[in-house]
């Protein structure tokens, strides 16, 4: 599946000279603008959006990409990362895709970049004025796994329904004592539509509030583009008495010793082996070069 | 024979990079109520059609977006026709059908009930009102809070409708339904989206 589908897209990409700047043609740009402008006055509310055939499967961030060619300019500088990494086969394809069809230039590093692509991390060194942050969303809506039928999740929105999202994390607690929801843990954005911020870890979800960068979310497969502006109320779900709380990790990064990032487990050997190591790849190694040393480095 | 030479006239030098210029400043302009944003480009027009709404109609506007145009704009052929012409977008007389009203006598401004707000449903489904004032600056002006905003922002411009700030309050408490509003001059962008807040004037 994964060497099929990243040679298409390369013989695609390759091929891309005769194509518009950044991929699409310039219809399509305009009503994934239009897409943008009203997601972005509308915080946290899901724009439907006529979404494209792109070079690449489903699932493999088409609605990141077409938010991304949309927003895209000869001056920007583009990162693109997978679960926190920079070379990934997703986010190495997704960048030569663009650097291909629009020739722009490209970064893996954070502080450089000027649109950052994400699959389901939001990076450790704190965003800034002028960034946007651009996420690929599996699935848009937070309600869906509790009410399957779009007209009712559309008017629970309307509404302002979230009551069934209280009783899912009531559930979790009532199960674990806890709740036990991880990653796309629901939030509300500026105290109205409640939002599902993709499949991130939690621990990312402080990440959201008040961030100085503009949050662009797009769903292919579903045709949603939503968004967060800068500067914006993000408050995840919670309860009184079981206040939202981030996944802590016991031991610091293994390679650059950090404390307070988000860690991948790395099976090192074929005896149980393992290490914690940064999922922000960019971030672990800038904290190495600046001299940052962990255990197993 | 003036008529076919006004549309005929050039829209955007480099449609591509000036489209997307266009809308970036527009994004984030809106993004960042209060800030002011560089239109880069901007296409030379036919008289009396400020050459910043141009821009915004031919970066944005086409046969699924169209226009509305004050009576400023719709009482000049050349400027119906250069707009039909280069953005493909039908010019309708009802501003309740329209995506995007360009307004180049922002103190006559129709109501802003006249417009599309979207459903509850779809609140996506509204207007976007784009005035050309002649006047747009940070320093001084209605004093601004709401999303896109650190802390507080001012933006002042002129002319606007007397009641523009009761209008514009009255627009963010029907959230999330509701329009929202570009301010263009000189070359300049400035965004109030239906979420900001009018706390008063400093």
């Amino acid at each position: 599946m994964t060497a099929m589908s990243t040679r298409g897209f390369a013989r695609l990409a390759s091929g891309a000279a005769g194509t518009n700047f950044g991929y699409l043609d310039e219809q399509t740009k305009r009503m994934i603008r239009r897409a943008i402008l009203k997601a972005v006055a509308i915080p946290g509310y899901q724009v439907p959006f006529a979404s494209r055939e792109m070079p690449m499967p489903y699932g493999w961030g088409t609605g990141g990409v077409q938010v991304t060619a949309a927003v895209l300019g000869p001056a920007d500088v583009l990162k693109v990362i997978d679960q926190g990494s920079d070379d990934t086969t997703n986010a190495v394809s997704i960048r030569q895709f663009f650097a291909r069809t629009s020739g722009i230039a490209t970064t893996t590093s954070t502080a450089a970049a000027s649109v950052i692509q994400t699959r389901h991390r939001i990076p450790e060194h704190r965003l800034k004025e002028g960034q946007v942050l651009v996420y690929q969303v599996p699935i848009p809506e937070p309600l869906r796994f509790l009410e399957p039928r779009e007209t009712e999740t559309r008017r629970m929105h309307a509404l302002s329904e979230y009551g069934l999202m209280h009783v899912k994390l009531y559930e979790d607690i009532a199960r674990h004592g806890h709740i036990a929801t991880t990653y796309a843990y629901p939030v509300q954005v500026a105290g109205r539509y409640v939002m599902d911020p993709s499949p991130t870890p939690k621990f990312d979800n402080p990440k959201m509030d008040d961030c100085p960068a503009l949050q662009l979310f797009g769903a292919g497969r579903e045709r949603r583009i939503y968004a967060v502006p800068p500067y914006t109320r993000v408050r995840s779900l919670e309860f009184e008495d079981h206040p939202f709380t981030v996944q802590r990790f016991d031991r610091p990064c293994a390679l650059c010793g950090a404390a307070d990032t988000y860690l991948d487990e790395v099976v090192t050997d074929d005896r149980g082996g393992r290490i914690f190591v940064c999922s922000d790849t960019d971030h672990c190694e800038e904290r190495r070069a600046a001299g940052h040393r962990g255990e197993a480095a | 024979m003036a008529l076919a030479a006004a549309a005929l006239a050039p829209g955007f030098r480099d449609p591509v990079p000036d489209a997307q210029g266009t809308f970036r400043a527009v994004m984030e302009a809106l993004a960042r109520p209060g800030s002011l944003q560089r239109l880069a480009t901007l296409p030379a027009v036919p008289e009396p059609l400020p050459p910043e709404l141009a821009a915004i109609a031919l970066a944005l506007a086409d046969h699924e977006a169209p226009l509305w145009l004050d009576v400023r704009l719709a009482a000049a052929p050349a400027v119906v026709d250069w707009l039909r012409f280069h953005s493909g977008a039908p010019v309708v007389a009802d501003p309740a059908s329209a995506a995007f009203a360009l307004i180049a006598d922002p103190a006559a401004c129709p109501p802003l009930e006249a417009f599309a707000r979207g459903t509850p449903d779809y609140p996506d489904r509204s207007a976007t009102l784009v005035l050309a004032v002649a006047e747009l600056t940070t320093a001084h002006g209605l004093i601004l809070e709401g999303p896109g905003i650190r802390g507080r922002a001012l933006l002042g411009a002129a002319p606007l409708p007397n009641d523009f700030a009761q209008r514009l309050e009255r627009n963010r408490a029907g959230f999330p339904l509701g329009v929202d509003h570009l301010l263009v001059a000189s070359g300049r962008v400035a965004g109030l989206p239906r979420t900001t807040r009018i706390l008063g004037v400093a």
